[in-house]
């Protein structure tokens, strides 16, 4: 009542983003450099963060050339971190938005959003006898975050990197491996090829009695999936997958209209509006030409055009697009 | 509809091709909105808030006339930045762009009796697509006054000087009312309909909590300044309001700015759509603290036609814009803020009365003007 029609945290957090009982955040304290194109961030939590399990991974919304974009990107830090701060390693990828600010534009004092931490690529409570952690390049970002955090009497890891240079942790690790912690194998792709997961009993005799958390891209995921079952050891095996597919923008396609049930087939002309009224989907609008913002609407999957600018436009959570001048670019899915 | 057109000398080509050079204007503007925009309206809330706690907590002193003048001062100032820079501009979807939820136009609720949801559809959507169309757009004259030689005239609007000056002091609700379009809904029983009925409940509940907190809670935690605060938060409403009613009248009343006839804008195309925008609006020159205490709408010309681009950039805008008004040999029609705030004060007197020449009706424009 005293501050209708803005909240008191609205005040509030002009002076205290971080306090308890704020909306969590995060201020980036710090930012090192770990390969050419990778680099971890130092992060103070607000008050809020709950903590996490070593192999988490935590959603991040950073406002980059002005714009919220969401990520999620696993703990490095161990949960035992003295200073109350936690880290992410991030990978900058080729056109990735996100990634390469963090990596190259990213400034200490930064606020960023946060979600609390989740995900079950995680140690178990009882401490299996031997350990393998099999990644391959930013894939050993969680395996990171879970050497730090705990020491097990028998660790071999197996890590891909195109390059010596590539390999985020590089220096961590060997010192690892010079103190008896860890057995490492590091297989450099470029000139070794990649890893072919029928001959890894080469390197790891007994992988197969092996505790495995996994992590890199699909194709090494799937091969080690496989790999495991036919063995029949698939209980073993703990994986972790980064951003599943990319979305691919396309000209018109399949549009789903969730909360309806409703899919119809789109064209790349026809604003989403009139293809979800075509359909019979209540559709709020307004001035039909893009001015009044009467239409707006969660895009939960996919990928729109902007009809006036020809900007695309992909789902991610929170993003609003007006239907009355967006059309599909590839399938997409309207929460109408 | 007024006697000259004075866009007749453009060919249809000539038109479209103006759409375009407009669109072209827009899409720089949009490749290069960014992070300095986003920090740009992050600058100013942050300084609308502060400025509002400073002066309330200076007011919790205004039985000392220095903290009244000061906190009055300050408070009036930071109901005009919440109105007009901050609310008008987010209920647009400026800066929606941004993807943050505060600062979105699906979530930001201002400082004024008008719930954002519903002042959005009365603004943006019918006011900014039928521009200045007689029956069409309710802005014109708020119902309540005729502001076109065109309207019929009618001993009611002998009043209107009177009608205008209480709209001005009393804005925020003039608009509520408005949003509910209250004297067509009563007027025409529409009263029990329960879609209406939701909606004045809605209004009712955002007049009940503004009026709790700027007339009892501020005044009540000032204890002894009770009436002075009060007063100092009365003082500060009737300020915004009057200052955004003058900026708003400025805006599409002043002499030389067009209105149009419903018939006209059947099939309107780009270009025509972009075109009646330009003759139905009107600026306010001045220095740069005039444009921002305006809420930037004092390029209302551009907003008109990019009310979704960010306020912050209207005025580079503007010299482009204005650029194309020479080109076409349109009337650019601007100046000053008292100068268009008596022009458009003296239209207001003027058709108070009936016009000195009748004119001839058609039948059809008979029933639109009865329709507005
Ligand atoms: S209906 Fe007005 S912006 Fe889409």
């Amino acid at each position: 009542m005293v501050t209708t029609p803005l909240l008191p945290s609205d005040y509030l957090d002009l002076v205290s983003p971080l306090r308890a009982g704020a909306d969590l955040r995060g201020r980036i304290e710090a930012v090192h450099p770990e390969t050419g194109d990778a680099a971890t961030i130092v992060i103070r939590p607000g008050r809020g963060w709950r903590g996490h399990t070593a192999g988490q991974y935590v959603r991040i919304g950073v406002d980059v050339d002005g714009v919220r974009l969401w990520r999620a990107y696993s703990l490095t830090s161990p949960t035992n971190r003295q200073d109350g701060r936690v880290t992410i390693t991030v990978k900058a990828i080729p056109d990735g938005k996100v990634s390469n600010h963090l990596v190259r534009r990213a400034k200490p004092g930064t606020l960023i959003q946060l979600d609390q931490p989740t995900g079950d690529f995680v140690l178990p409570q009882a401490k299996p006898a031997k350990v393998l952690y099999l990644t391959a390049g930013s894939g050993i970002t969680p395996v990171m975050g879970m050497l730090r955090d705990t020491e097990f009497d028998d660790v071999v890891m197996v890590h891909s990197a195109p390059q010596a240079q590539d390999v985020i942790f590089r220096n961590e690790l060997h010192d690892l491996v010079a103190d008896k912690k860890l057995r490492l194998t590091e297989l450099h792709t470029d000139t070794d090829g990649v890893l072919d997961i029928t001959r890894l009993a080469e390197l790891v005799p007994d992988w197969a009695e092996r505790e495995t958390w996994a992590c890199g891209p699909a194709g090494l995921l799937d091969a080690a999936e496989k790999h495991w079952s036919e063995h029949g050891v698939q209980e073993r095996l703990h994986t972790e997958r980064f951003r599943p597919g990319i979305v691919v923008a396309g000209d018109g396609g399949e549009v789903t209209f969730s909360a309806t049930g409703k899919t119809v087939d789109a064209d790349g002309a026809t604003p989403l509006l009139d293809v979800g009224e075509e359909a019979g989907v209540l559709m709020p609008s307004g001035c039909r030409m893009g001015i009044c913002f009467g239409c707006v609407t969660p895009l939960k999957a996919g990928a729109v055009r902007d009809l006036r600018t020809g900007e695309i436009t992909e789902a991610e959570p929170g993003v609003l697009i007006q239907t009355c001048v967006s059309a599909a670019a590839g399938p997409c899915d309207i929460e109408r | 509809m007024t006697a000259i057109d004075p866009t007749a000398h453009l060919t249809a080509e000539q038109i479209e091709e103006l759409g375009r050079e407009l669109d072209a204007i827009r899409d720089e503007v949009i490749a290069d909105r960014g992070e300095k925009d986003a920090a740009y309206i992050r600058k100013v809330i942050s300084a609308q808030r502060k400025l509002e706690l400073v002066s309330r907590g200076v007011l919790l002193f205004s039985i000392f006339p220095p903290a009244w003048l000061i906190g009055t001062a300050g408070l009036s100032v930071a109901k005009i930045m919440d109105n007009m820079e901050i609310g008008h501009n987010i209920l647009h979807g400026q800066w929606d762009w941004m993807r943050d939820p505060k600062i979105h136009s699906t979530t930001w609720e201002w400082d004024h009796v008008s719930p954002s949801e519903q002042w959005k559809h009365s603004h943006n959507e019918l006011h900014h697509t039928y521009t200045n169309v007689i029956g069409k757009d309710n802005d014109l004259g708020y119902g309540i006054m005729r502001v076109d030689e065109d309207q019929r005239w009618h001993p009611f609007h002998l009043g209107q000087p009177l009608w205008n000056f209480l709209n001005a002091c009393f804005f925020e609700y003039g608009i509520a009312a408005y949003d509910l379009e209250l004297g067509k809904n009563l007027r025409k029983r529409r009263r029990k309909n329960p879609e209406f009925r939701a909606r004045a409940k809605a209004v009712g509940r955002k007049i009940r909590k503004q009026v709790l907190k700027d007339y009892v809670i501020h005044p009540l935690l000032s204890g002894p300044s009770f009436l002075p605060t009060l007063a100092a938060t009365f003082t500060a409403n009737l300020v915004r309001n009057i200052w955004t009613h003058s900026v708003i009248m400025c805006g599409h009343f002043p002499e030389g700015v067009q209105v149009f006839e419903r018939r006209s804008i059947k099939g309107e195309t780009r270009g025509q759509w972009y075109l009646r925008q330009m003759m139905g609006s009107a600026n306010i020159s001045g220095s740069k603290a005039m444009h921002f205490m305006t809420g930037n709408l004092s390029h209302q010309i551009e907003h008109h036609l990019f009310p979704d681009l960010p306020s912050n950039r209207y005025a580079e805008v503007a010299v482009k814009v204005r650029a194309l008004f020479e080109k076409y040999e349109l009337e650019y029609v601007t100046g000053p803020l008292p100068k268009q705030v008596f022009s458009a004060w003296h239209k207001v007197f003027r058709l108070s009365l009936p016009n000195k020449k009748p004119k001839v009706k058609t039948p059809d424009r008979e029933q639109e003007l009865v329709a507005a």
